[in-house]
């Protein structure tokens, strides 16, 4: 008898055991998706369904298919009319001239004012808790003035500014809906908003009412794929059709499988070991730049992206072609040796201690984060890994500053440079790493006050010059985005920003 | 224990346990290789006789992570077990013997921290206490003191009003001697059954903790958290998966077989 059941345990194990991986081999036979009907898997929750209060790229990527500024990108990089019709630049960049688009709706079928315009454009350069516009580029506006009659929006700037038309990009939202913004948010994009459910999903319908031309999918549904471990499971079952940003040996796996489309961009992100430069022993240039020296990039991208990806040596990524330094990203070739020297000269022979706080959702970020470490070692720096929560990892990290080091991607908000460098300048609101360098601050501050193009450029290339030479930050890589689709949907595009374009996508 | 070492079931599952032990052990002293070196040559490199569990997707041997693992996670279940068993002994013994309001009030405790999951405790104190092994012993060390305690209390109940504690108590010995010297002894196969259980449990809390990614901080290997890793890899590399899930069934197996003997 309990021979017999000595054996059932056994037998009962190695059947569990074959079960499930003859489960995991059969997901695949699901047909997943109608025509009007298509789930896209977001890796974490939304933070603020009010397209000003939002913060993380995540979020963006999401509502850029609810809400449009007066301007809004299209993937080639260009700024087109969206709620203006068309634009006009007076006085070199001082004023701006916008007219509204005629016979623009709302969400809910209420046409589009004036008043809603200024409404929007105040909301943003109204100063927030910290003293800084929820868009900081908006300080610079002096009035916004409204004509009913001839649909008229005129900004008058206090400076000049030839990349402000870049900002504008800032939804537009109804007066009228100003208190359930956060709640039942109301825009003017390709798609509405239908329901949110926390930490589950995100559903929107086709808005058919939309001015230019109209979504293919009826109803998309974004849906919260926390932690990427599961996402090929997900897709093969059918639960969610479209992954934006999928790790090499998914995409991998899922190239192989018939049913699906692997697209091959790049995710528009700054990659880097950010390090707070306000903390010891980050506050001694010498050991940022030992630790720059001692981290090997390419080993990185080998590690966790097949190789594939761009190595960057500051704060731009090459889709900003203008702005793009190609000459920073050897700037720290791999040198052990140098990286024990220059510690030796800072002081801290006896080696250095940190921790890097990652955010557990993003595989890339913490795998890359085991590399440093990895890699670290070998000039005698102990960097320990601390994985949190992406809402730990906000408060904590991003807004509190409380931290050594953290590995994180940073997107453009928007199609300028300042997009990427303003929050180094010293008293910027969202210099999370407290970099501090008086000549940075001077030579940003001549670039957002040029007029002419080309010294502004030189101006910002300047500053990203100086980002790498004071090492500001471990610049990695701008990551290999790999998106997957189920096959039979069309029209992906990639952006030159952290967007998600759903409306583009159609089934053949 | 004569008993128990007739039992077939008993003896297979000593067998397991104690080569499963003494596997961990000798990985203390001795580990093919470094578990966290990393070998970009050797990422998803297969089974062969250098690596006779092939190298995860860092290149990083899977055998010495699989020791190393074992290591962690049979020091998180030891912990919660010992939490667990000394705080629900204290509870138990005391709300058994006494009763009374004391053992209502108490007790009505115990089944507020019951209802609650592991994982949700085990959540909270990461926040509180940020993520690591310490926290999760902690956190299921606590999580894990009612079953316990209620196991030592009904043993309690049962025990306090028989005719040799009754003699004790003429005999003029204190409530302190009575619980520990008289009662516990012979509450302890009860006991020892509730610990083998618990051990289980706590492995595999601790793989499903560090599976959540609320345990143990890379690069330190637990079954747990190779099995979370392994997940993204499963088509390429199976056996990344594949061994700390067999580990992992092992040291449940070899436990459960002998937990399940002393019942029979």
């Amino acid at each position: 008898m309990k021979k017999e059941t000595v054996l059932k345990r056994a037998v009962s194990c190695l059947l569990a055991v074959t079960l499930t991986a003859a489960l995991c081999g059969c997901a695949g036979g699901k047909k997943g998706g109608n025509s009007d009907k298509f789930t896209v898997g977001i890796p974490q929750d939304i933070d603020s369904l009010d397209p000003h209060d939002a913060v993380a790229a995540g979020t963006k990527e999401v509502l850029f298919n609810l809400f449009e500024g007066l301007l809004k990108p299209d993937s080639e990089g260009n700024l087109i009319p969206a709620v203006a019709q068309e634009m006009q630049e007076k006085e070199n960049g001082k004023v701006y001239e916008f007219t509204l688009r005629s016979g623009i709706k709302f969400h809910d079928g209420s046409p589009v004012t004036v008043d809603d315009v200024a409404y929007s454009l105040n909301k943003c350069s109204a100063t927030g808790p910290d003293g800084t516009p929820l868009v900081p580029e908006f300080a610079n506006i002096s009035k916004v003035e409204t004509d009913e009659a001839s649909s008229l929006i005129t900004i008058t700037l206090k400076q000049a500014d030839t990349d402000f038309p870049a900002y504008l990009t800032c939804a537009i939202t109804p007066e009228a809906n100003k208190d359930k913004e956060d709640t039942a948010p109301i825009g003017t994009g390709p798609y509405k908003f239908v329901s949110y459910t926390p930490q589950d999903r995100l559903v929107v319908r086709r808005f058919d009412d939309y001015w230019g031309t109209k979504a293919n999918i009826e109803n998309v549904t974004f849906k919260i794929v926390p932690g990427t471990d599961t996402l090929v499971t997900d897709l093969e079952g059918g639960s969610i059709d479209m992954f934006a940003r999928v790790l090499s040996e998914q995409a991998r796996t899922l190239s192989e499988n018939p049913e699906f489309q692997v697209l091959e961009g790049t995710m528009n992100l700054v990659q880097a070991l950010y390090l707070n430069n306000g903390r010891e022993p980050f506050k001694n240039e010498k050991v940022r730049q030992a630790i720059c020296y001692a981290v090997n990039r390419q080993e990185i991208l080998d590690y966790v992206s097949d190789g594939k990806g761009t190595i960057i040596g500051s704060s731009m990524y090459p889709s900003f072609k203008k702005y793009y330094m190609p000459e920073l990203s050897d700037r720290y070739a791999t040198d052990v040796e140098k990286a024990k020297s220059l510690l030796a000269e800072a002081g801290f022979s006896n080696g250095v201690s940190f921790t890097i706080t990652v955010p557990s959702n993003y595989t890339q970020h913490v795998d890359t984060a085991l590399v440093i470490s990895r890699q670290l070692k070998e000039v005698g720096i102990n960097a320990e890994i601390k994985e949190v929560e992406w809402g730990t990892w906000l408060s904590d990290v991003y807004t509190a500053r409380n931290f050594d080091a953290t590995v994180i991607g940073v997107d453009a908000s928007n199609l300028t440079a300042s997009a990427l460098l303003s929050r180094f300048e010293s008293k910027a609101s969202n210099n999370f790493i407290n970099f501090s360098d008086a000549a940075y601050d001077e030579n940003y501050r001549k670039a957002m006050n040029e007029t002419d193009d080309a010294a502004r450029t030189e101006s910002f290339k300047e500053c990203e010059r100086i980002l790498s030479d004071r090492a500001a930050n471990v610049y990695i890589q701008d990551l290999p985005e790999f998106v997957v689709i189920r096959k039979g949907y069309s029209g992906y595009r990639f952006y030159p920003l952290y967007v998600q374009d759903i409306s583009l996508i159609s089934r053949d | 224990m004569k008993r128990l070492l007739k039992s077939k079931s008993f003896r297979a599952g000593l067998v397991i346990t104690v080569i499963m032990v003494l596997v961990t052990v000798a990985g203390y002293f001795f580990s093919p290789y470094d578990p966290e070196y990393m070998d970009l040559s050797l990422k998803f490199a297969g089974v062969s006789p250098g690596h006779i569990m092939g190298c995860d997707n860092f290149g990083r041997d899977i055998f010495s992570r699989v020791l190393c693992g074992c290591r962690t996670t049979l020091l998180v279940a030891t912990g919660t077990v010992l939490i667990g068993c000394v705080g629900g002994v204290i509870v138990g013994s005391l709300t058994g013997y006494f009763g009374g309001v004391f053992d209502t009030v108490v007790m009505r405790i115990n089944d507020v921290i019951f209802a609650f999951p592991a994982v949700l405790i085990a959540l909270v104190f990461a926040s509180l206490f940020g993520n690591g092994e310490a926290t999760m012993i902690l956190a299921l060390g606590i999580a894990f003191i009612p079953s316990f305690a209620r196991m030592v209390r009904s043993e309690f109940i049962r025990n306090r009003s028989l005719d040799y504690v009754e003699s004790a108590r003429l005999q003029g010995a204190g409530n302190v001697r009575i619980i520990f010297a008289h009662i516990l002894p012979n509450a302890w196969p009860v006991l020892l059954q509730s610990v083998i259980i618990g051990f289980n449990n706590a492995v595999l809390a601790e793989a499903g903790l560090s599976y959540l990614g609320i345990g143990v901080q890379p690069p330190k290997a637990s079954l747990g958290r190779m099995l979370s890793d392994a997940q993204s890899y499963i088509r390429i590399s199976p056996g990344y998966a594949l061994f700390p899930g067999l580990v992992i069934i092992l040291m449940v197996l070899g436990l459960g077989l002998m937990g399940r003997s002393s019942y029979e």
